[in-house]
């Protein structure tokens, strides 16, 4: 069951060469709907690949670094260190090293976007992580919510179906209206279906009720990243970066306007492997580290 | 003297008519999208089992969500002091009431005149009332009164993510996916419900004697739960979902007798 | 350098968060010996290529927080496990709505 289908896929950058004396690492990031696993040359993004998790975690490892590897010429004791995270961080077999999600997401939003970055709102199929960090990408301050369903994609494909809008489109839809409506009442995905249903049937539009919701999931989530300290410059990650609908509503709530996204299609990084970048990044560290000593 | 009380829910309204200090009749009808209309109904249908008719009640007043749409009402109680009312008439020596309905659930402590001392509420988040198992019961296709019974065969609770409805509900479905027993999601289920519940009424402090009511009050596998999450034996009345519209007819005397 | 934690949740009925300062934070287990519910464990934390023994709540109670600490009234500002903190590295952010 995903909530923004994406394609899996891996991707070389084929003019980087590596040698055996190269410090290469990977990162693997098993997520509860995607893994990725980024491998770096000394500190440098080489190749990476997506794909779906499926039911086995530890498999799901394997096979995402598998991926990544393919077409390299690389064999797994060519690392120098591998670091897993994630959902599943316990179940990366092969990594010398576990770390938390959020280190590595935070390290990953660094190398992607660059110093400037302080905060990162990340919002998945099932949870929500603020974060705030300094220049080098260590996080300063973090939250996680995959207690409570709003504002995750789940909780948008909730409305989806109920207004029967096709997932992709929930974002332009909740734009399409003239004035924005005030937000629903309730932050709780069960209640404010049924407030939902209330509103349909006093006659409001399906691009109104979902403008509703959607600009009260947004005002949640500005509340969010607020608890951790709002910093320029902000950047969205995760499936909900997607939604334009919400991003520009988050963009409101907070009075701050986003980093665009890269386009990875033009040989840029999607955020999706900011994880499994941060880890990589680590594990290079951990074994320059490891080799003074 | 014949009151009648109104309990205007998000779920159900229920009406009470209570002659000389005893229940006569009891009247339901859905919420749905005129709660007015529906508490009327209720109350026309509680009267007419009693054979009396409106200008024969010398009070009424309302409680629950909707309290203020109640038509015909002289007074409200808050939902809190209703169960306290009801508690005490229905078990003179309960002490604390939960009361657990469709999209809240409440625990009141009160002393030995049925008033309300101190409350605790939970509300907002579906997860801690009513509408979870509700969800729950729809995503495992299964009946929501078989869901008490199908949970009492199981021994153990299976591990499912019981913080959230929509959470919840995803889990189920690949748990049945995966062929899991469904009694001991079932289970999982109440469990889940009975520790949140509990660890609520804990804040008060557990007075007993304790009495359970709303509308989960009837269902075997959240009362089998929570007296095992609170070690304590848990009173239930025979009507548990009318403890608020009995409440508020109790209150209605009271306040009759004041005018 | 701050490395603040904020561990439990925000849902419809409010936001309910016990937030622990890892770089202030000793290690001590004051807080755990304190804590009348074992929401609070020792677990290493990797800060600056270092694992460090800071506190945190357990996995289990992360999504139940408000549950388990609301019998400690952490709104008062006087939970045990904060009067317990030499550091003052621990601290609870309970706003129910």
């Amino acid at each position: 069951m995903e909530y923004w289908r994406w394609q899996e896929y891996h991707r070389i950058f084929s003019e980087k060469k590596w040698k055996n004396k190269d410090i290469i690492t990977a990162g693997v990031d098993v997520g509860s709907v995607g893994s990725k696993a980024a491998i770096l040359i000394d500190g440098e993004v080489y190749s990476w690949g997506v794909m779906r998790t499926g039911s086995n975690s530890p498999d799901s490892a394997k096979k995402a670094l598998d991926w990544a590897m393919e077409g390299t010429g690389l064999r797994v004791n060519d690392f120098k260190y591998i670091v897993g995270t994630g959902y599943g961080r316990v179940n990366v077999p092969m990594a010398n090293k576990a770390i938390t999600e959020i280190a590595c997401h935070a390290k990953g939003a660094n190398y992607i976007w660059g110093p400037s970055v302080r905060t990162v709102l990340d919002v998945g199929g099932q949870d929500i992580k603020a974060i705030h960090c300094d220049e080098t990408g260590r996080v300063t301050s973090f939250l996680m919510n995959d207690k409570c369903a709003a504002g995750t994609g789940r909780g948008m494909e909730v409305f989806a179906d109920l207004l029967k809008i096709p997932i992709e489109k929930i974002g332009e839809v909740s734009l399409n209206v003239e004035e924005e409506p005030p937000p629903v009442s309730c932050t709780c995905v069960a209640f404010a279906k049924t407030e939902a249903m209330g509103l349909l049937r006093k006659g409001w539009s399906k691009e109104k009720v979902l403008a509703a919701y959607t600009h009260a999931m947004a005002i949640r989530m500005g509340n969010l990243v607020k608890r951790v300290g709002l910093e320029k410059e902000f950047v969205i990650t995760g499936g909900q970066s997607k939604n334009i609908g919400i991003v520009s509503r988050i963009e409101t709530a907070l009075g701050v306007k986003c980093l665009p996204m890269p386009d990875w299609r033009d040989n840029g990084l999607d955020p999706m492997i900011a994880g499994a970048i941060g880890a990589a990044l680590f594990g290079k560290a951990l074994y320059e580290k490891a080799q003074k000593s | 003297m014949i009151t009648v009380g109104i309990d205007l829910g998000t779920q159900t309204v229920k009406a009470v008519v209570l002659k000389d200090g005893a229940v006569v009749s009891r009247g339901k009808a859905f919420s749905g999208f005129d709660p007015a209309k529906s508490a009327q109904q209720a109350v026309d249908e509680a009267l007419k089992e009693a054979k009396f008719s409106l200008s024969d009640v010398n009070h009424v007043t309302a409680t629950g969500s909707g309290m203020e749409m109640a038509p015909n009402a002289n007074s409200t109680i808050s939902m809190m002091g209703a169960d306290a009312q009801a508690g005490v008439f229905l078990f003179p020596k309960a002490r604390t009431i939960i009361d657990v309905g469709a999209e809240e659930a409440r625990a009141v402590k009160c002393d030995d005149n049925g008033i309300m001392m101190d409350f605790v509420v939970n509300e907002r988040c579906a997860a801690g009332a009513g509408a979870f198992i509700e969800a729950m019961a729809r995503a495992l296709e299964v009946k929501l009164e078989d869901m008490g019974p199908l949970s009492l065969k199981a021994e153990r609770a299976s591990p499912i993510n019981a913080s959230c409805v929509i959470f919840g509900e995803s889990d189920v479905v690949t748990l049945i996916h995966r062929q899991e027993s469904k009694p001991e999601i079932a289970r999982a289920i109440f469990d889940a419900m009975a520790d949140r519940i509990s660890s609520m009424v804990h804040r008060l402090g557990v007075n007993p004697d304790v009495v359970l009511v709303g509308g989960v009050a009837k269902d075997v596998g959240f009362v089998a739960s929570l007296k095992r999450k609170l070690s304590i034996d848990v009173l239930i009345p025979e009507y548990p979902e009318y403890a608020g519209a009995l409440g508020a007819a109790l209150v209605a005397v009271r306040r009759a007798k004041k005018v | 350098m701050v490395i603040i934690t904020h561990y439990g949740y925000s849902d419809g009925s409010g936001e309910y968060y016990i937030v622990i300062d890892a770089d202030k934070c000793i290690g001590c287990a004051k807080c755990i010996v304190q804590c009348p519910q074992s929401t609070l464990e020792l677990i290493d934390m990797l800060i600056d290529l270092e694992d460090k023994t800071v506190a945190a709540v357990t996995e289990q109670q992360r999504k139940n927080i408000k549950y388990a600490c609301s019998p400690c009234k952490p709104e008062s500002g006087n939970a045990p496990c904060v009067m317990a903190c030499e550091q003052k590295a621990i601290w609870c952010v309970w706003n129910p709505r």
